[in-house]
């Protein structure tokens, strides 16, 4: 996999020098290809987010061309590397609306890159679709800003269901320092009193933390707990697992999706028996029900995902394919890569079915998935399975 | 007449102001601008910086911490309170000199690792307090901010930028070069030869250090400020360690000591990643490659390497280039 991988990049460099002289030749293509524009946190702290998106665009956009392209016009992908950095986001979607004049942009990992250049695709008036989580990117409603991924909001709603139908209405919250973490939390706040949920307990971990038993076991001493919610991302979580089994805390424990890979479950080993978190399709793919019908596109994604790469699929990976197929989709409805026509065509979209879900954009709502796009999975014996 | 224009003093100003004047016909589009722009912003704290660890040859690796503490404050007065933005600017960069000479007077007295720690230790606690008071500071995912605005004329678009902080750099770079010709430099210059020999003579190295470091806290609380206004938005990325890390390499990358080396260090380090960015992969390799060289074969950093080249057989008594190592 390893000499695979280089050999790959090392092509990719020689096509970005051939495309350097290409440029500088000022060489005339008889047809324009539409440029898809992109800024993706393939390397730092978020680069678990940007590898597979980039990664996935890349794929994807290779296949499209194979198949003779969009509007009888090639596909060009123009990805830079904004290592999760709002400023380095900034200046590379600056570069990507004045330099390179892309059509339309598919990119940010990250809420804090993509609310930094929301200013800026405002003011150039072009269509940009963000991979990033947090319900702030759409709320309120921005002209010319659409995101993939379901919100943060949504998987509290998701979990409090669950948790309504188990009869569970005391409930302990337990969330680290991250972005993902602390806007999950105020969601969370926010809307259990709608489901009838009473958050008896609040305990927060720091970055880096490698023991959590001290929150733990106040949660344990917190009377009338009836289940726990981790809302976190990356490490914590897996210990907040490991250490609640040791101390004995017998009451369900439920994730988020922010840990929806199967990295999780590896590090987090037994201990993650039992857990449950919502999250796309896509991780249970082969245990969808032949009648499902994300079963189809799920089922593609991972196959064509798995088999060129070599590692396994990712919920963020699939956000970028939802935001390259609907601005494709978008471009095919509009005849034309218009700016004003290709939002005005994914505004419009319906019943679009992505790896997140189906998708029902409309003028106020500019993500378009339901809470129908979750799925309740619990860890059973080492793996995802779906929740009935 | 001649000597007096070779002085970087009178010639490396109007050299730089004559760049600044000449650039933008090169500067074809707004990316280009912003660019240009970023680089002025990121010379500002390094001439400032400069003061410090090129002149009183003191470390810090905390000025992502003032930086960060300009911006948001603006961020936050301006934009959650409503001040009118140069109050807000004023007020922040009041309080970042009152915190700088207050924590500098203590840690200003350890030398060296110590030093160096010290400062990290401060910038790290600037940084983890913006990241967990999210009330005020919107945490990790950031804070939008209002753009500039000075009676009833907002600062917006990169055109308008570019001459504001083209002015301000050549101010930045004015003032440090009379304050080292100034008695209080050339007492920072002795500083750095020799603790010991400067209080022989009757310096006052304390005062001497601390004056530095909070020059050096203005300027990068005043280039914060300006940057949250340009880009509308901060996240604490602008705080972070690996900030402050950038910020000491332009320094030693353009040549300590030298003022327009800090001006220079900043410009072709904001550059180059945007350069380098069409080779993709190859990107970070390059971008190592292209400093080591420069280390290696440059060890005194670039400006002060080249005038050496250049000027090898002229003497130049009252040239701050090159003068302090």
């Amino acid at each position: 996999m390893k000499p695979m991988q280089s050999r790959n990049n090392f092509k990719r460099g020689l096509a970005a020098v051939a495309a350097t002289f290409a440029l500088i030749a000022g060489a005339a293509v008889a047809q324009e290809p539409i440029k898809i524009g992109s800024f993706l946190s393939v390397t730092g702290g978020a680069a678990f987010l940007g590898d597979p998106e980039q990664k996935t665009l890349e794929l994807y956009v290779g296949k499209i061309n194979a198949a003779g392209g969009v509007l009888g016009r090639k596909l060009q992908l123009v990805a830079y590397d904004s290592a999760g950095d709002a400023e380095k986001a900034r200046t590379f979607t600056k570069r990507l609306i004045e330099q390179d004049k892309v059509d339309v942009i598919v990119g940010g990992s990250t809420t804090g890159e993509t609310m930094a250049v929301i200013p800026l695709v405002e003011a150039a008036q072009i269509p940009f679709i963000s991979l990033a989580g947090a319900v702030v990117i759409i709320e309120p409603v921005k002209k010319w800003v659409f995101k993939m991924p379901h919100t943060d909001r949504m998987a509290c709603e998701k979990i409090f269901i669950d948790m309504q139908s188990r009869k569970f209405s005391k409930v302990a919250l337990i969330s680290g320092p991250g972005g993902f973490d602390k806007s999950m939390r105020g969601q969370c706040l926010d809307v259990a009193k709608k489901y009838g949920i009473d958050v008896i307990a609040d305990e927060t971990y720091g970055a880096g933390d490698t023991d959590m038993t001290a929150q733990l076991t106040k949660i344990k001493n917190t009377a009338g707990v009836q289940a726990v919610l981790n809302a976190g991302f990356g490490q914590g979580p897996a210990i907040v697992t490991k250490n609640y089994r040791q101390i004995g805390v017998t009451v369900p424990l439920y994730q988020s999706h922010g840990v929806a890979s199967k990295d999780f479950i590896k590090l987090a080993g037994a201990a993650a028996e039992g857990v449950r978190l919502p999250a796309a399709a896509l991780l249970v793919a082969d245990s969808l029900p032949q009648s499902d019908p994300q079963r189809a596109v799920v089922v593609g994604y991972t196959k064509e995902y798995e088999s060129h790469f070599k590692s396994e699929v990712s919920t963020f990976g699939g956000h970028a394919y939802d935001g390259l197929m609907i601005a494709v989709e978008a471009i095919k409805k509009a005849g034309s890569t218009d700016k004003a026509k290709v939002r005005d065509a994914i505004e419009g979209i319906r019943g679009f079915m992505g790896t997140a879900g189906v998708f029902n954009m409309s003028p106020t709502d500019h993500m378009g998935l339901d809470l129908s796009a979750f799925r309740m999975l619990e860890v059973k014996g080492g793996n995802w399975t779906l929740v009935k | 007449m001649l000597a007096r224009l070779a002085s970087p003093r009178t010639g490396g100003l109007l050299a730089l102001a004559v760049v600044i004047a000449l650039l933008p016909l090169a500067l074809t589009n707004k990316y280009f601008y912003d660019i240009a722009v970023l680089v002025g912003l990121n010379a500002i704290v390094c001439v400032g910086l400069n003061l410090l660890i090129g002149y009183a040859g003191q470390i810090s690796l905390g000025h992502a911490g003032f930086f960060g503490l300009g911006a948001y404050g603006s961020a936050i007065l301006a934009s959650r309170y409503g001040w009118p933005p140069l109050a807000a600017m004023l007020t922040t960069t009041l309080a970042v000199a009152a915190l700088a000479y207050l924590v500098g007077r203590p840690i200003l007295r350890l030398k060296g690792h110590y030093l160096a720690m010290a400062t990290l230790g401060l910038g790290v606690i600037i940084f983890m307090v913006i990241t967990t008071e999210d009330k005020y500071t919107g945490g990790p995912d950031g804070i939008a901010v209002v753009p500039l605005s000075i009676g009833g004329f907002v600062l917006q678009g990169e055109r308008i930028w570019y001459w504001v902080v083209g002015a301000l750099l050549l101010v930045a770079v004015w003032l440090a070069l009379n304050l080292i010709e100034s008695p209080a430099g050339r007492a920072l210059r002795a500083l750095h030869s020799s603790e010991v020999g400067a209080e022989v003579v009757g310096i006052n190295a304390a005062e001497h250090k601390v004056m530095a470091f909070v020059i050096s806290a203005v300027f990068a609380s005043v280039a914060g400020s300006l940057a949250a206004h340009y880009s509308g938005f901060v996240t604490p990325g602008k705080v972070a360690f690996l900030h402050s890390i950038e910020l000491v390499t332009m320094v030693v990358f353009g040549g300590m000591a030298s003022t327009f080396g800090a001006v220079v260090g900043a410009a072709v380090l904001t550059t180059l990643p945007q350069l380098l960015a069409a080779f993709e992969d190859y990107e970070m390799m390059l971008f190592g490659a292209v400093m080591m060289g420069t280390m290696i074969f440059m060890p005194r950093g670039v400006v002060p390497s080249l005038a050496r080249l250049f000027q090898s057989r002229r003497q130049q008594p009252s040239s701050g280039e090159g003068s302090g190592t």
